[in-house]
């Protein structure tokens, strides 16, 4: 904790009501900010020298539709989707984690590709994936998945074995697709144990 | 004759120079680029998707395949992540074979990497020679862990099995007779460790017999020196990595920076660059060889010298002997857990990364207390790498495109994961 002592100041000092939420946990700092700040807090991360975080190490959506479901204590109700940045300071050798949570009829927030260029591919990646909306991003197209692809894949909703499935088809000559004829299973059921270890 | 001069041509994904399934879209300015668009996700296999679908140490196998030539960097960055969560205790001799195998890996990566990339260019010999070594190296991989390539050798609390006291030895066959054999069985007939050492007193001579080659070599020169060309700013905008990074000028090295395993009992040096073109980010990964083959070397003296417990004594995540399985209940009770349910992880989150061959190789791992990850998000450093390869080819010719991706040492099953 008292690693981050002089970090925590000046982020509660310059972001104020933006900043949600700061905690450590396995020796990181997450800060969790205000989804309409996004901008302003990450160039202020990037340009105020006491954080000097010149590079965006990753940038991630996650789907909480499931977090903790199945488990034994009550599930707290949280917004469905986040961005998850990670930063590193070259200069000061050290990682910060942002996080903004959207909610799931608008998940949107701004693009940080003018503030990291490095952001591009990392937005395009959480949209195909989870249907995040950058907004302000130049070229939001799809990234990993196929060509004319429906759904978004990472969501906790979509089936791992996907919903359709392509094969060559003799008769007319090319490749169809069709729903999938697999069924889905699971080899080993998702437990929540009270005393994990 | 027409003047239409700008046109747009396709670029693989079927093309020796793609490194795998790479498509580009290239807008074309007569033989000089002006666009580049990557198409990448044709090796998509939704790798993360279905880590959280299983238990923890069954996506181990995953991770191998992920960047397909530095196998157990990407194993040691996923079971870093989980033993982070876990808080569990990692056995100093497990760290120092986990540090060997890393540099092993690195030096892997490396022979494949220069072996493509002088291929790309047009120098043929040095592929033949690169994969020479790389037998050497893989047959360490087959000793400890099984597999050639796919090791699944690390796991969380250590890693699989201690280090073999015997090589495996050719066999006399209808190619190679007795005298053969003989030859070839020399550096096999002591323990992994003599064969590993035997190979890092052959090593460094092998690294000159490469840059005599190439360093000098005006053909070389002229298609590298120059050619995409990144400013130190412009590679940490880019989000760079690795020797991507450091070939710029930038010195910043994890292995140094944020020491894990035993990085931090370690002698070495980092190489940087000063022009941040591929002539320099070729020097750097040369340096990187004889770098790799003493922190080898220091490893394989200590493993020596220090015999001791290789996995975690914690059943809860580590397999109990077979022996203590068959005669005790409470052992026979962990086995069977571990290996239908597995174990269940305190809810968190952690970052793990680690400094693999190509770069910053990161596991953001969330778990919600469940025997499977909830989410997990591999950063694989080859991504941010490609998506800057539209700005370093932009106003070169077509050609360097071909030493623009050889330089960055492009793998798909990590881009694409």
């Amino acid at each position: 904790m008292a690693a981050f002592e002089a970090i925590l100041a000046e982020t509660q000092q310059r972001f104020g009501d933006h900043l949600l939420d700061a905690t450590v946990s396995n020796g990181e700092l997450t800060l969790t900010i205000e989804r309409n700040a996004v901008t302003e807090v990450c160039r202020e991360l990037r340009d105020n020298p006491v954080f000097a975080f010149e590079q965006l190490i990753d940038l991630c959506g996650v789907d909480f539709a499931d977090f903790g479901k199945g488990g034994p204590a009550p599930v707290e109700p949280q917004p469905r989707f986040a961005v998850v940045y990670h930063l590193l300071s070259i200069a000061n050798n050290r990682r910060i984690r942002v996080r903004a949570h959207l909610d799931e009829e608008q998940p949107a927030i701004e693009s940080v590709v003018p503030i990291w260029r490095v952001a591009d591919w990392f937005e395009r990646e959480a949209f195909d994936l989870f249907g995040i909306i950058f907004e302000g991003h130049s070229d939001l197209r799809r990234i990993l998945t196929d060509y004319g692809f429906i759904g978004h894949p990472f969501r906790k909703d979509f089936p791992l074995t996907g919903r359709v499935e392509m094969r060559y088809d003799a008769d007319k000559g090319r490749v169809v697709y069709q729903p999938v004829t697999i069924e889905p299973r699971t080899l080993v059921p998702r437990v929540i144990r009270e005393e994990p270890r | 004759m027409s003047e239409i001069r700008n046109y747009t041509m396709n670029f693989g994904p079927q093309h020796p120079a793609a490194h795998g399934v790479l498509r580009l879209v290239l807008e074309m300015d007569g033989e000089v680029i002006q666009r580049v668009d990557p198409h990448i996700g044709l090796l998509h296999r939704g790798t993360e998707k279905l880590a959280e679908s299983k238990p923890y140490n069954q996506s181990i196998g995953y991770m191998d395949r992920l960047d397909y030539v530095s196998m157990m960097c990407n194993e040691h960055a996923y079971v870093r992540a989980i033993e982070e969560l876990l808080g569990v205790a990692v056995p100093v001799r497990a760290q120092y074979i986990r540090t060997m195998f890393d540099e092993i890996t690195r030096i892997l990566n490396h022979l494949l990497w220069l072996g493509a990339h002088a291929l790309d260019v047009g120098a043929m010999t040095v592929f033949l020679y690169a994969f020479r070594e790389r037998e050497d190296l893989m047959d360490c991989y087959e000793a400890a862990s099984g597999a050639r390539l796919h090791a699944t050798y690390y796991r969380p609390g250590g890693v699989y099995r201690d280090l073999p006291d015997s090589m495996p030895k050719y066999q006399p066959s209808k190619w190679h007779d007795q005298g053969d054999v003989d030859a070839m069985n020399e550096a096999r007939q002591g323990s992994l460790l003599d064969f590993i050492w035997d190979f890092t007193e052959r090593f460094p001579q092998k690294v000159d017999d490469y840059e005599t080659l190439l360093t000098d070599n005006r053909i070389w020169k002229q298609r590298t020196v120059g050619i995409g060309v990144v400013s130190p700013e412009r590679a940490l905008q880019l989000g760079f990595t690795g020797p991507m990074l450091r070939g710029s000028g930038v010195e910043w090295d994890l292995r140094k920076k944020q020491p894990y395993a035993m990085y931090d009992q370690m002698d070495f040096d980092i190489p940087v660059g000063t022009d941040g073109d591929c002539y320099d980010r070729y020097l750097v990964r040369m340096e990187e060889f004889r770098q790799s083959n003493g922190i080898i070397r220091q490893c394989v003296e200590w493993l020596r010298s220090n015999p001791g417990p290789v996995i975690s004594d914690n059943h809860k995540i580590t397999p109990p002997s077979r022996e203590d399985m068959k005669g005790g209940m409470e052992s026979l009770i962990h086995h069977f857990k571990l290996f239908t349910e597995g174990y269940c992880i305190n809810a968190g989150e952690v970052y793990a990364a680690v400094e693999a061959p190509k770069g910053e190789f990161g596991i953001y791992m969330i778990s919600d207390g469940a025997n499977k990850p909830y989410r997990v998000k591999i950063r694989a450093p080859g991504f941010a790498h490609l998506s800057a390869l539209d700005e370093m080819c932009r106003g070169h010719m077509l050609a360097d495109l071909v030493a623009v991706i050889g330089t960055q040492d492009i793998v798909f099953g990590e881009i694409d994961r």
